[in-house]
């Protein structure tokens, strides 16, 4: 059975390129290219070995090749001095990575027809998901958004994977102007779409939940919850998902995530301490009181 | 020749010094690809407390200079959790653990102690930085006699051959004065130190970066590793004989020697891990390398030498 454990390498920069508005780095690290499966991250040290910058920054992995034994590029924009730093790369530089992180995203047993939603960067775990589906046979069409027409990641590729390729943006410099939501229920429509895949900010996801719920089709979603370690150590990026037992828990994005079923993930409540959370404070009399009710 | 690595945490004898600190390994799992958790000394469980906690809502975790703002509101699945799931699976990996309790008063702090009765566990900590409802929101480590009694509760539950490590914060308190009354209340050690209060702010949202506000931010990391070793170094002063556990930005195996050369007996790693999973074992490696280098023969012969006449 393949070891599908991450590692943590130091690893030679191949290339840095600048993608649309983002910087892709495509790292030689052949035992995270070989685990990888899509939908999974890597977690990078930045600011090199005596750095004063102690949480690592996690960013989809956007494409896996076996050339040079085996290489892994990720997509980020510059938000502060870890990204800007990690923008200053040039080739042989090393990397300190972990990965690959997180559970990919299912798929399905047989052909069928694929969505693919993604906003800005969020898009970037789309691309290898469109390539494993596409050898399996499915129908990949792509929903792409962003603010503006540079943000949107990836569109030329998505054409090269996609029956179909839609795009959104805020100011409308590119596609239609508007959100990437707006152009989900004519997808689902047209391309008689029976998965969705969505990996973007979370009231976008909401959103494609809740139109995928519509349509009564599966969606798995792939939240961005920010992370400080990418292992499940610290505890930092936690989601309110319903388990299987229909009792909600802080399930943490990094390891339990970041790919979700749409159902179980309770939108609403991210960034909250949902009342009826196991260990919520009061949760006990909440289990209670349904029990009481149910027994009244 | 190889040094000898063993230090001595009251009755338990440790293989070697380093570590993990309360809520930077996990249940160990995490931490397993990147770390041969029987390799290291310990691993210390997360704080543990009877019931299921949900902890604290988003943010919980801010960056800041050489370490990180956290309020993580001891999330955990509780004690039985932790007895039927985690314990058995560290010591199914060959990994020593000391198991991290926190509670709201000597009684339950008690009971968590009682089911870890006849269980193989190295030692217990007690994290005395629980808000002690009794008390307006201050803590149990604010008020010696409370904490005092904490520790007693927690002597009385255990078998007398695990050891019992008081862990104490530095806001706020006479650590000596502290340090003692755990000390004479029963605690086989002291382990030192919690993190320390801090804040920061997003100037984005004009929110502070973490949810838990600056009553619960505890900043950790490298950035208050003077204030640790302080910590270290004063308590050792204070009761030569009881064994430290020294924590607070212990980054290199060179911050190692720094602590047990301060008056820790042993040492955990903790938002190293964050940033570094493997840093456990690179840190001991790099420790046992130090001594090599040095011609050190014995870890121990390290404790407390920083004080010159005081040993």
């Amino acid at each position: 059975m393949s070891d599908f454990r991450p590692v943590q390498v130091r690893v030679p920069v191949l290339s840095v390129r600048h993608m649309d508005s983002y910087h892709a780095i495509t790292v030689v690290a052949p035992s995270i290219a070989e685990r990888f499966r899509s939908g999974q991250f890597v977690a990078v040290a930045v600011g090199g070995e005596h750095s004063s910058m102690l949480l690592r920054r996690v960013f989809s992995i956007h494409d896996v090749k076996p050339d040079f034994g085996g290489t892994v590029e990720f997509v980020f924009s510059e938000r502060g001095n870890g990204t800007e730093w990690l923008a200053e790369r040039r080739a042989r530089d090393l990397l300190d990575v972990v990965g690959p992180l997180g559970r990919p995203f299912p798929l399905p047993r047989d052909p069928v027809n694929c969505a693919l939603v993604g906003e800005e960067q969020g898009a970037a775990a789309l691309f290898p998901l469109a390539n494993t589906l596409r050898r399996r046979g499915c129908r990949v069409d792509f929903a792409l958004g962003g603010a503006t027409a540079d943000r949107v990641l990836g569109t030329a590729q998505a054409r090269r994977l996609g029956e179909t390729v839609s795009v959104a943006t805020g100011d409308g410099s590119a596609g239609t102007r508007g959100g990437v939501l707006d152009l989900v229920s004519r997808l689902i429509e047209t391309s008689r779409t029976e998965v969705v895949y969505a990996s973007a900010p979370v009231p976008v996801l909401r959103s494609v939940a809740a139109v995928a719920e519509k349509y009564d089709i599966p969606a798995q979603v792939r939240v961005e919850e920010a992370m400080a370690c990418g292992t499940g150590v610290c505890m930092g990026c936690v989601v309110p998902v319903v388990g299987e037992d229909g009792i909600t828990r802080m399930a943490r994005a990094c390891v339990d995530g970041p790919v979700f079923r749409a159902e179980r993930l309770r939108f609403g409540d991210v960034g909250t301490i949902p009342f009826d959370a196991l260990g919520a404070p009061g949760w006990k009399s909440a289990v209670e009181d349904t029990a009481v009710r149910e027994a009244g | 020749m190889r040094p000898d690595l063993t230090v001595r945490l009251g009755s338990w004898e440790a293989p070697n010094p380093v570590l993990t600190a309360a809520g930077c390994a996990g249940t160990g799992r995490e931490l397993a690809p990147f770390c041969d958790l029987s390799r290291i000394g310990a691993v210390t469980t997360k704080s543990v407390m009877i019931e299921p906690r949900a902890g604290n809502p988003m943010p919980r975790m801010a960056e800041t200079p050489s370490g990180m703002v956290s309020a993580l509101g001891l999330q955990g699945p509780g004690i039985d959790v932790l007895v039927q799931r985690d314990l058995p699976w560290l010591v199914s990996q060959g990994a020593r653990a000391i198991v991290s309790l926190a509670g709201s008063g000597p009684q339950e702090y008690s009971e968590l102690a009682h089911r870890l009765d006849g269980l193989s566990i190295c030692a217990v900590e007690v994290n005395l930085s629980c808000v002690n409802p009794a008390s307006q929101g201050r803590r149990f480590a604010h008020e010696p006699a409370e904490a005092a009694a904490v520790v007693r509760a927690v002597r009385d539950a255990t078998a007398g051959d695990v050891p019992v490590f008081a862990k104490l914060a530095v806001d706020g308190v006479d650590l000596r004065e502290l340090a003692e009354a755990c000390v004479t209340a029963g605690a086989d050690g002291l382990s030192l130190i919690n993190t320390v209060r801090g804040l920061a702010v997003n100037i984005d949202t004009r929110r502070l970066a973490v949810a838990g506000g600056s009553e619960q931010g505890g900043l950790s990391g490298p950035a208050i590793r003077p204030i640790a070793l302080a910590a270290v170094h004063d308590v050792h002063a204070t009761v030569p004989d009881v064994p430290i556990i020294g924590m607070g930005g212990v980054r290199s195996g060179t911050d190692v020697m720094e602590f047990m050369l301060a008056g820790a007996s042993a040492v955990a790693v903790g938002t190293a891990i964050v940033h570094d999973p493997g840093a456990g074992e690179r840190i001991l490696r790099e420790f046992t390398e130090g001594l090599e280098r040095r011609g050190i023969e014995r870890a121990a012969d390290l404790v407390g030498a920083a004080h010159g006449g005081n040993e």
